[in-house]
C-alpha cells in the first residue's frame, strides 16, 4: 500500500498562562507517530483531552507542530511553505454552526477556495463549479445565494464538506463530522463521506469519540490517550482483539444494542479519570486508572511497538495481556 | 409481579404559543410508570421527549403550555397542584438531572451548599447533619476525597465528578422518581459507563423509577425495562425492551435503527438513512407523522393517525401497516 502521509514523533505543545512554572506545558500530543495510506480512511478515537483533534490540526499546519516531522507524498511539509499543499489537504469541522462564516452567501463560503487556489478560469466557470459541488453534496443551484442561518445543521455539514472539495483535494481531515447532529441526519453524512470518498479516491483521518462512527467507517483505528497513541490496528483485528487494558476498557464501555448482550457481559469500569494533561503521570500516560500497572509502568514510558503485523500497542505488557 | 404504579400520563398535550404560530411540541401521549420500573424515551431533536418530562416536573415556561390531559402520580394529579404544592414534590419526590452539568450547577455556590439545600429545605435537617449526608452522598456516587469536594465549587469539578454531584444532590430526598435527561450525552464513554453504574445500582438497591430521556439506543438497553419511541411530538411505539429490540416494528423505528451504526457487527453495515427533514411542529401532518418521510406510506397514512397495535405482549405500534387489511389495499 501506498503511503500517502507519513507523521513522525509529532508533538504539539502549548504553554498555558498563569500556571505555576513547570506546570504551564500542556502537551497536548506527544510524540505521535503514523503513516496514512492513499484511499484509506484511518479513525482516531480517544476520550475529550486525548489530543485527536490537535493531531488533525497540527497535520494541517493550522497549529505549527513543536517537534516532529510531516512528510506528504514524500516530501517533508513540516516547514514547507504550506499554500501548495492546502489543496491538496483539507478539513471538515466538528460544528457546523461555528464553522461558516455567517455575513457570506454559502456561493462565497464554498468559492472562496477556489479563488484563493486560483482555479476557475474565469466567472463563468466559477459559478459552475459551485452548482456543481453544491449537487455533489446533495444540495441545489439556488442555495448558492443564501446565508447559513437558514440551513440545518445537517445542510450546514454538506456545505461544509462541498466548500473542503471545492479544490479537489487528496487528504481530508474529518473532525468529528457528524457529532452534532441527530442520528438519521448523520447517516445521511457518513453515507455521503463514502460515496465522496469512492468516486474522487479521497483519503480520509476520520476522527470521532463516537466509536461506532469510526468502527463504521474506518480501515484502520488509532486508540489515543492523553495525548499519545497506545494501540493502533486494524478495524477488525482491534475490535476481536483489543490488547491495551485502556483499550479494552473502552470498548468494554460501549452499551451495544442487544439488550441480552448488554446484561451478561462483564464491564470493565475504569476508576478515575484521565488525568490533567499539565501534570500527566509519569512512565506510562493509563498507569493511574490500569488495573493491571506495575512498578516500571509508572516510572517507563512504554513506546508504540509492533506487536503483529501492522498491529502497534503502546505497553510494557502487551505480550501478557 | 406486580409492582404498584407510580406515574400514570393519560393523552398530554403541550404547545407553545409563540408569535409565529402555536407550536404543537406534545400531541396527545399516554404512558405509565411502576415503582422500581426503568423507561427509555427515544427521540431525535423536536420530537417532545424533553418537553413531556418537563410536563411532569411542571418546569415548563411560557409560552409552554400544558393544554390537556393527566400526569398522576403517585395517585396526585399534578397539572392540578399549585405552584407551591408542586415545590414539595421537585426535588424531594421527583428529582432530575440536566444534559449539561456545568450549566445547571450554580457557580457562586460551593457543591456542598447545593447539596445540602433540599436536605435543609424537605427533609428539615440542621447544617450540620446535612453537611454529613452531603459528603456521605458524594463518596456513594464515587467522588475521591468527599470531605474536600464539599467545599470546593462547581469549576472544581471535571464534567464527569459535576455529573456525579448533581446526581447526589438528586439522590438527597430519596426521591420516587429520577429523571435524567441526556445525562451522560456531554461525557466521555468510560466516564458514561460509571454514571450508568451508579443509576443501574440506585434503581435495584433502592427500587427508585427513572425515566430516562436519550437518543442513545445502546444506553436504552442497557439500564431499561420498558422503552418508548417518539417522533413529532408523538408515541410511534413503545414496550419491554426485549420484545422492542428483538422485533421493532414501526417505520420509523426500523428506520432509526437502519441509520445507527451498530459497535457489535462485525460484517460491512449499510447504513439506510431516512430521506427528508423532521415534522414542522406549527403544521402537524393530520395522519401518521411519520407519513411525509415513511417508504411505505399507504393512502389512509395521509389522512388517519393510526391506532396503537398491539404487536407483542405489552408492545404497541401506531402504523397502519400492522391493519389486517393493509397488505389486501392498493397502492
Amino acid at each position: 500500500m501506498e503511503t500517502l502521509l507519513q507523521v513522525k514523533n509529532l508533538k504539539k505543545y502549548f504553554h498555558i498562562k498563569g500556571e505555576r512554572r513547570g506546570h504551564n506545558l500542556l502537551k497536548a500530543v506527544d510524540g505521535v507517530s503514523l503513516d496514512i495510506y492513499k484511499g484509506e480512511t484511518l479513525g482516531l478515537v480517544g476520550e475529550s483531552g486525548s489530543g485527536k483533534t490537535t493531531i488533525g490540526r497540527t497535520i494541517l499546519r493550522l497549529y505549527e507542530p513543536t517537534a516532529g516531522q510531516l512528510i506528504y507524498g514524500g516530501k517533508d511539509i513540516t516547514k514547507a511553505e504550506f499554500l501548495p499543499y492546502r489543496r491538496k489537504m483539507q478539513y471538515i469541522f466538528q460544528d457546523p454552526y461555528a464553522s461558516l462564516d455567517p455575513r457570506m452567501t454559502v456561493g462565497d463560503i464554498i468559492g472562496e477556495p477556489i479563488d484563493i487556489h486560483k482555479l476557475a478560469k474565469d466567472k463563468n466557470d466559477r459559478r459552475d463549479r459551485i452548482f456543481r459541488l453544491l449537487d455533489g453534496v446533495g444540495l441545489s443551484a439556488e442555495h448558492a445565494t443564501r446565508y447559513p442561518h437558514e440551513f440545518s445543521g445537517g445542510q450546514r455539514q454538506r456545505i461544509g464538506i462541498a466548500r473542503a472539495l471545492a479544490v479537489e483535494p487528496e487528504f481530508i481531515v474529518c473532525d468529528e463530522p457528524v457529532s452534532a447532529l441527530d442520528v438519521s441526519i448523520q447517516a445521511q453524512i457518513i453515507n455521503m463521506l463514502e460515496a465522496l470518498q469512492q468516486e474522487m479516491g479521497l483519503t480520509y483521518l476520520f476522527i470521532a469519540h463516537d466509536l461506532a462512527v469510526v468502527k463504521h467507517i474506518s480501515q484502520r483505528i488509532g486508540v489515543m490517550y492523553l495525548g499519545k497513541i497506545v494501540e493502533l490496528n486494524s478495524k477488525k483485528e482491534l475490535f476481536l482483539n483489543p490488547v491495551h487494558p485502556y483499550t479494552k476498557a473502552l470498548l468494554s464501555a460501549i452499551p451495544v444494542f442487544d439488550p441480552k448482550v448488554n446484561r451478561a457481559r462483564k464491564r470493565i469500569i475504569l476508576q478515575g479519570e484521565i488525568p490533567n494533561p499539565l501534570d500527566p503521570p509519569k512512565g506510562c500516560v493509563f498507569s493511574t486508572r490500569c488495573a493491571y500497572a506495575k512498578d516500571i509502568c509508572h516510572s517507563q514510558i512504554p513506546r508504540l511497538e509492533q506487536y503483529e503485523q501492522g498491529h502497534y500497542v503502546a505497553c510494557h505488557f502487551a505480550r501478557e495481556m | 409481579m406486580e409492582n404498584k404504579r407510580l406515574l400514570d400520563i393519560k393523552d398530554l398535550r403541550v404547545s407553545f404559543f409563540t408569535p409565529g404560530g402555536e407550536v404543537k411540541a406534545v400531541r396527545g401521549v399516554s404512558w405509565s410508570l411502576d415503582e422500581g420500573e426503568a423507561i427509555g424515551i427515544v427521540g431525535e431533536s423536536g420530537s417532545g421527549k424533553t418537553v413531556s418530562v418537563y410536563s411532569i416536573m411542571r418546569l415548563l415556561q411560557s409560552p409552554g403550555k400544558i393544554i390537556g390531559g393527566s400526569i398522576k402520580f403517585d395517585g396526585q394529579e399534578i397539572t392540578a397542584l399549585s405552584e407551591k404544592e408542586m415545590r414539595e414534590i421537585r426535588g424531594n419526590r421527583i428529582a432530575m438531572i440536566f444534559q449539561d452539568p456545568m450549566t445547571s450547577l450554580n457557580p457562586v455556590f460551593t457543591v456542598g451548599n447545593q447539596i445540602r439545600e433540599p436536605l435543609k429545605l424537605h427533609l428539615k435537617m440542621d447544617s450540620a447533619s446535612a453537611n454529613v449526608r452531603a459528603i456521605e452522598l458524594l463518596r456513594t456516587v464515587g467522588i475521591p476525597n468527599p470531605k474536600r469536594r464539599v467545599k470546593q465549587y462547581p469549576f472544581e469539578f471535571s464534567g464527569g465528578m459535576r455529573q456525579r454531584a448533581m446526581i447526589s444532590m438528586a439522590l438527597g430526598c430519596e426521591p420516587k422518581l429520577l429523571i435524567a435527561d441526556e445525562p451522560t450525552t456531554a461525557l466521555d464513554v468510560t466516564i458514561q459507563a460509571q454514571i450508568l453504574e451508579i443509576m443501574k445500582e440506585l434503581k435495584q438497591r433502592r427500587s427508585m423509577s427513572i425515566i430516562l430521556i436519550t437518543h442513545d439506543l445502546g444506553i436504552v438497553s442497557d439500564i431499561c425495562d420498558k422503552i418508548i419511541i417518539m417522533y413529532g411530538g408523538e408515541i410511534v411505539e413503545y414496550g419491554p425492551i426485549e420484545s422492542l429490540f428483538e422485533a421493532p416494528s414501526h417505520q420509523y423505528t426500523l428506520g432509526l435503527i437502519g441509520s445507527l451504526p451498530k459497535i457489535d457487527v462485525t460484517e460491512k453495515e449499510v447504513l439506510t438513512p431516512i430521506e427528508g427533514t423532521p415534522v414542522d411542529l406549527m403544521h402537524p401532518p393530520a395522519g401518521c407523522p411519520f407519513a411525509p418521510r415513511c417508504s411505505e406510506t399507504m393512502k389512509i397514512c395521509l389522512t388517519e393517525k393510526p391506532p396503537y397495535y398491539e404487536i407483542g405482549e405489552g408492545h404497541y405500534s401506531a402504523c397502519w401497516l400492522h391493519h389486517k387489511e393493509s397488505g389486501k389495499e392498493e397502492n
